[in-house]
């Protein structure tokens, strides 16, 4: 410290002037400018974090449990002919997250009627068994149908691939993790206004430029975090 | 040019009274076809999906550009001859970039995302659930919060509907196809750099 009172006395007196000297830097200011500097190269390491990483090994492969029954170019081209379909014969797009809007409203209602009523959210999009309703819970249903006829009913609460890497006695960790996911989604997804389906593939297929940045902003959070949950904790 | 937000087909929107018979039709149709799509194509599998935030199972990425190649196609020449709508939703730069993060990040925790979800809980991956129940309260967390937002994180970067031929000053329909191309000539190299 008396050195570097000194420092500064000697600067002083080479100047030539009276002003006073400048008082030296806390130590507290110098580390909080570190943490600034820190800050900045947040953004940095969360695009290119993920990709070192990617060398890194998981210690499980997804790539080692069972796959897709049906090529994954036929099931997206027909993904994006059932989009011709509900363009043309409903007027509407292919989505999910508002399901689980409307399903919260209508607990919300059944529990603080006049309070949910008040929300600005469900003013404007107040909760109904409307078309994207009726959709979603026949999805459930077609699921249903395409695994029970290829058989692939799973009938598991915890997938193997789960199990490799939390292991078999992990279901506690499973419900906080799903109940967090699911919680940070549907929020992230009515603040962004679409989910993959919503914008991932009806907004990316009308070149909708939210949707392509939401979409990019999802992949980018997906893969941080699926990087952090399958390497650190 | 057509104007995003204009109908150029009279719209069949429903009444308030709710959908009428033909569109609860349409609605359940579509939807079976999208849950049994989603199950054949592995995206209801929790290592399909959390096998592509790994970068280690592209099957995610092969179904979406394939749908979004196909579907882009279809919906522009459609639209191009007044036959479909287009429903574009607004560009908001904060909301949606935040939004999309916390997403992916909630997406990487449950693995499943909410259509993919609905599929999951058919094919009786029962995990599901308890994203399902996030699902909800996320949901009316928003909802409590939905005046708050409105004011703040919505209006930082809104810029209305906007397209990204219309931000490139470029026609739509030879866009949509020059981007289609692009696409497949992606998807090519990335079948060959990732079998799976």
């Amino acid at each position: 410290m008396t050195r570097e009172i000194d420092r500064v006395a000697h600067a002083h007196a080479r100047a030539g002037f009276d002003a006073p000297p400048k008082p030296p830097v806390p130590r507290f200011f110098a580390r909080a400018r570190r943490t600034t500097r820190g800050a900045r190269a947040l953004p940095i390491l969360l695009v290119f974090g993920p990709l070192a990483v990617h060398a890194a090994d998981f210690g499980v492969n997804a790539t080692n449990y069972d796959g897709p029954a049906w090529s994954p170019y036929f099931v997206g081209g027909a993904i994006g002919v059932l989009s011709w379909l509900t363009f043309y014969f409903a007027d509407k797009t292919i989505g999910a997250s508002s399901f689980y809007a409307t399903l919260a409203g209508f607990f919300g209602k059944a529990v603080a009627p006049k309070h949910t009523e008040s929300l600005p959210y469900y003013k404007d999009n107040p909760p109904a068994f409307d078309w994207g309703f009726i959709f979603v819970t026949s999805t459930i249903l077609g699921g249903f149908i395409a695994a029970w006829t290829g058989g692939e009913f799973r009938n598991e609460w915890l997938h193997p691939m789960w199990v490799d890497r939390f292991g078999a006695d992990s279901m506690l960790l499973r419900g906080i993790i799903g109940f967090a996911g699911g919680a940070l989604m549907a929020f992230g997804a009515r603040l962004a206004g679409g989910c993959t389906s919503g914008h991932g593939i009806s907004g990316t297929l009308q070149l909708n430029a939210g949707s392509w940045l939401t979409v990019i902003a999802m992949f980018i959070g997906g893969i941080a975090t699926a990087m952090l949950l399958y390497t650190a904790l | 040019m057509i104007d995003p937000g204009k109908a150029v087909k009279e719209s069949s929107e429903s009444s308030p009274a709710g959908p009428s018979g033909k569109k609860v039709l349409t609605a359940i149709v579509f939807g079976l076809a999208f849950g049994f799509l989603l199950q054949k194509g592995g995206v209801a599998k929790y290592n399909v999906l959390i096998g592509q935030l790994l970068l280690q199972d592209f099957t995610v990425v092969k179904i979406m550009v394939s749908a979004i190649i196909v579907g882009m196609v279809g919906i522009f020449t459609l639209n191009h001859f007044a036959k479909v709508n287009l429903h574009i939703k607004p560009t908001r730069i904060g909301a949606q970039s935040i939004g999309g993060l916390l997403f992916g990040a909630g997406f990487a925790l449950l693995a499943y995302c909410p259509g993919t979800g609905a599929a999951a809980l058919g094919q009786g991956s029962w995990d599901v659930l308890f994203g399902m129940a996030g699902l909800i309260a996320g949901s009316y967390l928003f909802a409590e919060m939905s005046g708050w937002l409105k004011k703040t994180v919505e209006t930082w970067g809104e810029k209305g509907k906007l397209t990204l031929p219309d931000l490139l000053h470029i026609p739509r329909l030879p866009f949509a196809y020059a981007a289609a191309v692009l696409l497949t000539v992606g998807l090519f190299f990335l079948q060959r750099i990732y079998p799976r």
